[in-house]
């Protein structure tokens, strides 16, 4: 679907560009007085294969390599462009879509066309398959820029900040035995780890860490603050609580163990996996607690996978 | 947990378990690698990936939340339990298809065994 529509914007932007928006910068026109031993060197310093001869703003003809080589094959004597140039010129007006300069090219086979005002009959300038094509690129460049900035995903937010270190953190608060709300912070957190672009595991592994240290905050800590603060490499969790401290610590890291009320077991929790889970999904954990004082529990998660110990 | 030897559309889970779709987010082009059957949700958060299919008796929004988190596709209620309104919008915002059997969480399971898989996977 996306794709459709991408198709459907570089379509439009051909019909949109009007011959003189593609046309060649730099214009090389002869006068007509202007010598056919002359000629060769200035198509060839510019690098053209054909030019027009223009007088008092009108295009009187036009002088190809074509009809350099057919004068030097007749050994005519050195005239005037005036009487050697092609007077049949196809010309484009200043008006028409880019498409019908690219129709003009496919029917007459030239490598460039003047283009003149329709009403004054003027010329305005030239242009070359080359200037259709670079036209049109960038139009697209400009388009795609637009695009880009519309759609930034923040994927390169660490490299984008001009700064010796960039660090970003995320702070959210808790309430406490609110479990109707438990893994909204974890939830808003996946969101924002997509938005930055981090590769799948590490956002896994980041998003069940602080799920289950959300949910211990609710179900244990009454409640408490989660602040992640990443950087290019590295995301730290801290979770903390002002509740009842854990009197062992080497006991809740044993799978299996658990103290939860039974309304905490009813809604699929308090099985004793937390503590595991958290250390099966991150580089290190930490526990510091005091019985009547709260918890903290840091997390550190690698952000390259290769980096990461699991 | 067990993995599929083949990999199935949810559209012949809901037939074998002839269940009710509760919540259709594009399911019929969902296919299932693997099912967990699990009222834990620490060992959810363990086992789930994008290609597979929870069977649980829990229908609270956690059970919802927790195959968010590891992006769990589809989930099938056991017992014909339907979860409330909001635990379904939840499911909805997350593109997380429900289903709901009337049989038991044993039967469920017995009848994909049979139905569908082979290999048993060890719990890591």
């Amino acid at each position: 679907m996306r794709r459709l529509t991408e198709i459907h914007k570089v379509q439009e932007l051909v019909f949109k560009l009007k011959t003189p928006d593609a046309k060649a910068s730099e214009v090389v026109i002869l006068s007509p007085n202007t010598m056919m031993s002359e000629v060769r060197s200035i198509l060839k310093r510019n690098k053209i294969a054909a030019a027009p001869i223009v007088a008092d703003k009108k295009v009187l003809g036009i002088i190809s390599v074509n009809d350099y080589i057919n004068w030097l094959i007749a050994g005519k004597e050195d005239c005037c462009v005036e009487k050697c140039m092609s007077l049949n010129v196809k010309f484009l007006y200043d008006d028409e879509p880019l498409t019908d300069a690219i129709k003009s090219f496919e029917r007459y086979g030239f490598y460039e066309f003047p283009i003149i005002n329709r009403k004054t009959g003027n010329f305005t300038g030239i242009i070359t398959r080359r200037d259709v094509i670079m036209g049109l690129l960038r139009a697209l460049e400009i388009d795609y820029h637009e695009i880009e900035i519309s759609s930034y995903s923040g994927r390169t937010f660490f490299h984008d900040m001009a700064a010796d270190h960039t660090e970003l953190m995320l702070k959210f608060s808790v309430e406490g035995k609110n479990i109707q709300h438990g893994g909204d912070i974890a939830s808003k957190l996946k969101k924002n780890l997509h938005y930055l672009g981090l590769h799948p595991d590490t956002i896994r592994k980041t998003v069940i860490a602080t799920y289950e240290a959300e949910m211990n905050l609710i179900i244990y800590g009454g409640g408490g603050t989660v602040e992640v603060l990443m950087d290019a490499d590295v995301i730290h969790i801290e979770v903390k609580d002002e509740g009842p401290g854990i009197p062992d610590i080497q006991k809740v890291l044993q799978p299996g163990y658990s103290t939860a009320p039974d309304w905490v077991r009813e809604l699929g929790f308090g099985a004793g996996m937390g503590f595991t889970n958290m250390q099966n999904c991150s580089d290190t954990l930490d526990i510091i607690s005091k019985v009547g004082k709260g918890t903290t529990v840091k997390i550190r998660i690698s952000l390259d996978p290769e980096k990461s110990i699991k | 947990m067990a993995s599929l030897e083949q990999p199935i559309l949810l559209k012949d889970i809901q037939k074998i378990l002839s269940a009710d779709v509760i919540l259709d987010e594009g399911w019929r082009r969902e296919k299932i690698r693997r099912v967990y059957c699990s009222d834990l949700m620490s060992d959810i958060l363990s086992f789930g990936d994008s290609s597979s299919l929870l069977i649980t008796g829990l229908i609270n929004p956690q059970t919802i939340r927790t195959a968010e988190m590891v992006d769990i596709a589809a989930i099938c209620f056991v017992h014909g339990k339907i979860p409330h309104e909001d635990t379904i919008e939840m499911a909805r915002n997350n593109e997380i298809v429900l289903l709901s059997t009337r049989y038991s969480m044993y039967e469920a399971c017995g009848r994909l065994y049979c139905a569908k898989m082979s290999k048993s996977v060890d719990l890591p």
